[in-house]
């Protein structure tokens, strides 16, 4: 029992500094500008323009939730104008990143993990160092920098969609005064909430990258080892995310706010 | 030249290679035969830098890549060129593409002067014309052959095969065998092929060295071996299975 304990928390010791090692070779990579403009915007299409639908919907459908919860919990204390302010702050602070992140992991994080880990085992990255192009410039550097600016772009979208969409159900469905619901709106959510939710957007979209990348750069033989990989991505960063998630937020708010 | 010195690697506690020495000369053609799972695919990845041994050290040109990171390692790469055994296309490109990339990062080539070099190395491969094919639409010989011509197109110094004609039939492994031929005598490259197919290391090796138990077991021109009467030579060239060794 203790042996097996030991033996995991190595493992897992040795797995972040693998990553730690690969993110220094890549941002080595990225500064020195070994990234080619093709690469770079092939990845911010697929990662950016591809995952639309889901961070529309996604967006859109937990604004209309959480300000329907609100102006229900609201009414009950004479508050209702104050619902946008709310789903505003929290769209912007914490929903609006962490569920982009966590759609993003899931479709992006999963296709890195299995289209990096087929690479592996198909011997397509040992055909990549014999053409004497390192993979981290190829296949890791333009995945971190796409996750690094497309997932600011995309958790903004959805921020815009959710606060929209909230504002759409409170007006229409609860019948709350639109104006008082804009001013307040505009009142409570201050910049560095706008901020802090992009800030912790870029470091999302850097971690399901590199979590993707190392773990199909790292999977096993065949297609089980191919599929353990492509889990292990997404489990991986999806927990990654709600940990820098609370890790991120009190420096952040002692920065921005002081608290 | 290729140097190989004391070579030792173990994957886990199983011993792949145990103090393997080999020199090939510039412009030598040699074949490692051995049997599967013998360590020669192993020892061709430790030639070109793709793996790393426990202990020894590879020099090619006098340079011992053992000493160098994955950096360093690209310069000296250049001078190879490497079929691998299931050609290892990049399969979200084209044909056209995947033998181009050798070229990604010379900003001086103009896109019509490398569409040049991609039509010739198909030329040389006899596969005129596919440039926007798939390589999930080619067959297991075709995919071999265009492996090569990205293995070619920027004039290696070296060509390493991995297996060149596992899984083709008779009539397709003859002509990789000529390919490979062609391929040494139209650009001088020195050539290592990897393979446990008899007619093809005869065909295409001055020299054979064969891989047995670890090491080095023997190594001569195509004729000393193919004469040979040495029993595990002669074992492994007729492909006589010792009954000892059947465990259903």
């Amino acid at each position: 029992m203790i042996y097996q304990a030991r033996s995991w928390i190595t493992e897992w010791v040795e797995g972040l500094g693998a990553i730690a090692l690969l993110a220094k070779e890549t941002f080595a990579s990225v500064f020195q500008m070994r990234v080619t403009w093709r690469d770079l915007l092939a990845q911010v299409y697929f990662m950016g323009v591809k995952s639309q639908p889901v961070v529309i919907i996604t967006g859109a459908f937990i604004g209309m939730v959480f300000s329907a919860q609100t102006a229900i919990q609201f009414h009950k204390v004479k508050m209702d104008t104050a619902t946008l302010a709310a789903v505003s702050v929290a769209m912007c602070t914490e929903l609006g990143p962490v569920l982009t992140g966590l759609m993003v992991a899931g479709r992006v994080g999963a296709a890195i993990a299995a289209e990096i880990g087929t690479m592996r085992v198909t011997e397509q990255i040992d055909a990549l160092r014999t053409l004497a192009t390192h993979p981290v410039d190829y296949l890791v550097a333009p995945r971190l920098m796409a996750g690094l600016l497309a997932l600011p772009l995309l958790t903004a979208e959805a921020t815009f969609l959710g606060i929209s969409a909230g504002f759409g159900v409170a007006v229409f469905l609860y019948g709350i005064d639109a104006t008082y619901l804009w001013v307040n709106m505009l009142k409570h959510t201050a910049d560095s909430d706008v901020a802090i939710g992009l800030i912790k957007a870029v470091a999302y979209g850097g971690l399901l990258a590199l979590v993707g990348c190392y773990k199909g750069m790292t999977c096993g033989e065949g297609a089980e080892g191919v599929g353990k990989a492509t889990t292990e991505a997404v489990v991986y960063s999806s927990i990654g995310i709600l940990i820098l998630d609370f890790f991120l937020t009190l420096p952040l708010d002692a920065f921005f706010n002081g608290v | 030249m290729i140097e190989v010195r004391n070579l030792q690697k173990s994957f886990g506690t199983q011993k792949i290679l145990d103090g393997v020495n080999l020199r090939i000369e510039t412009g030598e053609s040699v074949v490692i035969i051995g049997r599967s799972g013998g360590g020669k695919s192993v020892l061709l990845k430790h030639i070109i830098g793709l793996t790393k041994p426990d202990a020894g050290e590879v020099l090619i040109d006098g340079e011992n890549i053992e000493l160098m990171n994955e950096r360093e390692l690209l310069r000296v790469r250049s001078k190879f060129g490497m079929l691998f055994q299931g050609a290892a296309l990049f399969d979200s490109m084209t044909v056209a593409e995947n033998i181009a990339f050798a070229f990604r990062h010379n900003k001086e080539m103009s896109q019509d002067k490398i569409d040049c070099e991609v039509a010739e190395a198909l030329a040389v491969v006899e596969l005129p014309g596919i440039q926007n094919k798939k390589p999930s639409e080619l067959s297991g010989g075709m995919r071999k052959r265009v492996g090569l011509a990205r293995a070619i197109v920027y004039r290696p110094q070296i060509v390493l095969y991995d297996e060149p004609t596992t899984g083709l039939d008779p009539i397709v492994s003859d002509s990789i065998d000529h390919l490979i031929l062609r391929v040494r005598d139209r650009y001088k490259v020195t050539s290592v092929v990897v393979t446990h197919d008899m007619r093809s290391a005869r065909r295409v090796g001055q020299r054979i060295v064969m891989l047995h138990e670890k090491k080095i077991y023997v190594a001569g021109t195509s004729e000393e071996i193919f004469n040979s009467r040495d029993p595990i030579v002669r074992q492994f060239i007729e492909g006589v299975s010792d009954p000892k060794e059947l465990d259903f």
